[in-house]
Order: structure tokens, then sequence, then C-alpha cells
């Protein structure tokens, strides 16, 4: 069996919640061996890592060089293509890093690349079996992937949940000197964190969420006088955002806002994954769509199959009856 | 500035419902509308801005069949300057690096200072851009929202991270580029545009043409390959509300009143 590895992301010595569940991961296609962490970074930042990894991990090895202080993908790649062995198979976080990261890295370890990887579906000797899916989540696949060369497997956040792990003593081995000067043509120059917006949407408990079934912005204002009658503030999902039909800091997802608020009204929201990995909390999640199939049903509490163009001036009726009625 | 985008024709999400078709080995083709992906709509329209900043041409490049001709039809009529159909039997069944080394093949055959793919298409699989710029041996930046030509032989690219947050690179060119929806408005394409370059002609290219060694390439090559399609169990899912529009709408102020939701 081909020895697995997980390449662990950390900021600032906290490292990913994905840290845990690229263990699990292992454990599934393997369950007679543990995975090796691989971290990469420079100073203090990167014991600090070293160390929490070792709750969850037997092994680490850890890459320390000051170019690797923050994470370009493309010295990364080249760090992990002097160290990893032939044949390897290594899981990565599908985010953005992973993302930059990872088919890139396949073409030149010359193992296969599997992406977006939401199960493990078993192992028959050079083929693994893997779960995904398409179309936006509208459907789900299985995917053969021949690791008799090795493979890179992106791995969705969220998608294994971590178990307790009751590791006894790890160790982290230094593989730095094994890695020779790294040189990129790409380079970081900075991170630029957004102005706020108007309305600061991960402040409020109830909130109006639209997405693509708004159909046109003019539309916006359907959620606007219910999120008015109703107390709350209007959030949306990408497309929204990508349509210019509303500002970048109302939208919730992975690479928006994150919200917990106690109630999310999703209006037209499909439910892509990365969007709802923008609410936590557990807030009662009402979804509002036309298509009976949307992934949305799957996750909501509660579920109507409707317009949201006809059933938000609906339920904004509804509401300012109510309060015409208590303030009698 | 020579740009090159590479496009895609894929089901368009917004117009369709996905199912399964009789045999559940595919899902139901016969009825979905195309168009291009969503992403490589963007691409091509920024593609078209840098070239109206900085001159040079726009070629867009596709890999398939007749039907995706169509696509390359489209961006003709959006303004690009070439567009060429990669199609050959040996190609069917490629996985994404497959593809990616069909495409390297085609820009070896050029010279382009730029390649642009949208970061995903229908699979979601995000991997033939930073793929190509592994085979090209370019640099690469994926989830691109912004690019900035000011100064010669490089770019500035901000890619979208975590939280809305940007981060802002300088990368050398030649190089590869994953664009992110969003990054632009895309121009509007009518019919009467598409009309206006119905005649003009499309090469269309194969393994021969391009030098593709087809040993590397479809079905036979793929070491990644679908088995099937299927819909998930249903989890125990929402509690469907079924009643009239009105009394729908009277239940979820309930819920939401019941949760404190009504300031």
């Amino acid at each position: 069996m081909a020895r697995i590895f997980a390449y662990i992301v950390h900021k600032g010595g906290i490292v990913d919640d994905s840290a845990a569940e690229l263990a699990n991961i292992a454990k599934r296609i393997d369950p007679t061996s543990s995975a090796t962490a691989i971290v990469t970074g420079w100073g203090g930042d990167l014991d600090a890592a070293c160390s929490s990894l070792l709750a969850s991990y037997s092994e680490v090895w850890k890459v320390a060089a000051e170019t690797l202080a923050y994470p370009n993908a493309e010295l990364v790649r080249q760090a992990l293509v002097s160290i990893l062995p032939p044949r390897c198979i290594l899981l990565v976080a599908h985010d953005h890093f992973g993302i930059d990261l990872s088919p890139g890295l396949s073409i030149k370890l010359n193992s296969a690349f599997v992406s977006d990887v939401l199960g493990i579906d078993g192992i028959d000797g050079n083929s693994l079996r893997l779960v995904r899916q398409e179309f936006g989540g509208q459907v789900s696949t299985h995917v053969r992937c021949d690791i008799s060369s090795g493979a890179v497997i992106n791995v969705r956040p969220g998608a294994f949940k971590s178990e307790s792990s009751s590791l006894l003593s790890g160790v982290v081995i230094d593989k730095s000197a094994a890695v020779g000067t790294l040189t990129a043509r790409r380079r970081y120059l900075e991170t630029i964190v957004p102005e706020a917006g108007d309305v600061d949407i991960t402040k409020h408990s109830v909130l109006v969420s639209v997405g693509r079934g708004l159909q046109e912005k003019d539309n916006v204002a359907l959620a606007e006088k219910l999120a008015e009658a109703l107390g709350a503030a209007v959030s949306c999902s990408r497309p929204v955002v990508d349509a210019k039909w509303m500002e970048k800091s109302r939208q919730v997802g992975s690479s928006g806002k994150t919200v917990k608020p106690k109630v999310y009204l999703a209006c037209g929201i499909s439910g892509a994954f990365q969007h709802l990995a923008g609410i936590k909390g557990n807030p009662l999640l009402i979804a509002i769509n036309k298509n009976p199939k949307a992934p949305i049903f799957q996750v909501a509490d509660i579920g109507i199959v409707d317009d949201v163009l006809e059933f938000l001036p609906e339920l904004t009726n509804k509401v300012r009856e109510m309060r015409g009625v208590a303030a009698k | 500035m020579e740009i090159l985008v590479c496009v895609r024709r894929v089901p368009d999400m917004s117009e369709n419902e996905i199912e399964l078709n009789a045999a559940g080995d595919d899902v139901e083709r016969d009825e979905l509308v195309y168009s291009v992906n969503e992403a490589d709509n963007y691409a091509v329209e920024e593609a078209l801005q840098i070239r109206d900043r900085v001159g040079g041409s726009v070629t867009v490049v596709t890999i398939g069949g007749e039907d995706d001709e169509e696509v390359l039809r489209r961006e003709l009529a959006m303004g690009v300057n070439h567009a060429v159909l990669i199609s050959d039997e040996a190609f069917n069944g490629s996985d994404g690096r497959g593809i990616a080394t069909i495409l390297k093949d085609f820009v070896r055959k050029g010279r382009y200072d730029l390649i642009l793919t949208g970061v995903q298409a229908d699979d979601g699989a995000a991997q033939v851009g930073g793929m190509l710029a592994a085979l090209l041996d370019y640099p690469f930046a994926s989830l691109v929202n912004s690019i900035t030509t000011d100064s010669g032989g490089k770019l500035k690219v901000s890619r979208e991270i975590e939280g809305g947050n940007r981060e802002i690179n300088e990368i050398d060119l030649p190089c590869v580029l994953s664009i992110q929806t969003g990054i632009n408005e895309p121009r509007y394409v009518g019919m009467r545009g598409i009309r206006q370059v119905a005649s003009i002609p499309i090469p269309a290219l194969g393994a021969s043409e391009l030098g593709v060694q087809t040993a590397s390439v479809g079905e036979g090559a793929a070491k990644v390959r679908r088995v099937d399609y299927f819909i998930p169990p249903l989890t125990k899912g929402a509690e469907m509300l079924h009643g009239s529009r009105e009394e729908n709408a009277e239940k979820v102020l309930e819920l939401v009143a019941a949760r404190g939701g009504l300031k």
C-alpha cells in the first residue's frame, strides 16, 4: 500500500480545521497505517503548528524556510517535489490554496489528481474509488483513480468529520535540508482586507439571503422590503455579487462572510457547498426555491418549492399585517 | 499582448435541472441547454479588456466536436480575433491531465504571453489551468479576480482567498491564470452579433496537426475515470411545506417569530 501524506495549511501557527479530517480520510483509505503530516513555514509559527499536529499524526515532517513564511503554492510545490517519495498518496484540503497547489503538483509528481473529493468508496489494488459531485452538487459520481504512480487527492473541507484521536507520542522530523533553494516566478505582495460595507451581515440575527433565483437586480428590492419589515438584513450568495446586484460585503460563503444568525431565509439559493460553508451556529434554515431538486433542500430545516419573486412579497405582507395588528 | 483563452461548452446551470438518464450511467443530456462555461465567459471578457488596453490579439480554443463550435462562434461575436476547435476521436475520454496535455501541445504551436482559463467548469474540478501551467513550466495563479498590466514582462494579479480577502501577487509572463467569476461584467452577445460571424471559418485541428502523442491522452491514458453518476441517498432533508403560498408564508412567519427573529 502506498504511503499516505497530508499537507497541512496553518496560519500564524494555528493549523487548519482540515488537519484532523485529513488524518481521518487517510484511515479510510488504509486502516492499517497512519498518515504523515507535512507542514511548511518559518519560525515559531511553524513549530507551533508542528506541535499541535502531534494530536492527530504520529509523524510530522516539517520544512522550514524563510521563503515559505507565506504559503506561495509555487514554492510549496518545489519543496514537496523534493521530499515526497515516489508513488505516494498526498491529501490536501480543497480550498483556495489546494486549488492553487495540487493540479500542478500532480503533474510534477507524475501522479493522478482528483479534485474536491467528498467520500472514499474503497480501494482495490491500485484502483481507489472516490465520491465527487458535479453540476453544482446536483448529482454525485463515483470516480476510479489509478494510484500506481501515486495520487494527489484534494478533499472538500468539512466532508469528513474528524474523530477524536488518542495518539500517545508522535515525532517531528525536520526535512528542511532536503529542500534546496526555492525560487518563484510568482511573488506574494500583500493581502487586502475588504472595506466594511454599509451593513454588517455578521451582526444580524435574521438574514434574508438571496441567490440567482432573484433573476435580476431590481428584484433585490423584494428582499429589502421583507428585511425591513422583519428588522433583518439582506445577504446573498456568490452569483448575486458576480452579477453586481449586491456588494461583496453582503456575500455569505467560504469566499465571503461567515454568519451565525438565528434564522436564515435562503431565497432562490441553490445551496452550493461554498455558500453553506459560511453559515454557522445551526440557525433555523428556511429555503425557498422553485427547483424541488435544489441541494439546499437537503440541508434546510424547512423547505418551500415556490418562486421567490412571488413568495417574498406574500411573506412581506404577512409580516406587515402582523405588525399592524400588534400596533393596535 | 498575445492572449489565449481556453473555454468549454457545458450545460447552462441557470437553465437546467440535472437528472439521471434511464440507464443511470449519465445525466439526461437530450433536453439540456448548453452555453459557454460561466467562468470561461469572464475569462474571455478579461482577455478582450486587456487586449483593448495594451494591444495584441485574443485567441479562443476549445476541445470537443462539431457541437462545440457554437461557443467559439459566440466568442468571435464577443470580439476575439481567432477561434480554434481542437477535435479528434483519440481525445475522447481524456481526464484533466489529458486535456491539459492536448492544450500544452496547442500552446507550443503558437506564441502566447498570457493563457487564461475559467477557474472551474461543470465538473467542479478546477484542474486544467494548473496542470497546463505545470506542463508548460509557466507560473500559475488560480481564482484570479483582478489583473493589472502596468509593467512590462509581468502582471499584478489578485486572488480570491477566504473571507472576501484578496491576495495580491506579482507574476512573470508568460503565465497561466484561472479566472474567477465576477472579475468583470461580460458583454452581451445577441443573435445578431452571432449571425455576423457565421461565415468566419473556424479551423479544426486534430492530434496529427498538433503533434499530440495519442498514447498520452484519451481514455487509455486517463488515470482518473468517472464510473457512474448517482443521486446520493437522501438525507432527512427539509420539512417541506405543501400549503398554499399564503399558508406557507404564515407558517414561515410563525417559525421566525418562535426563534425570536422578530424585532
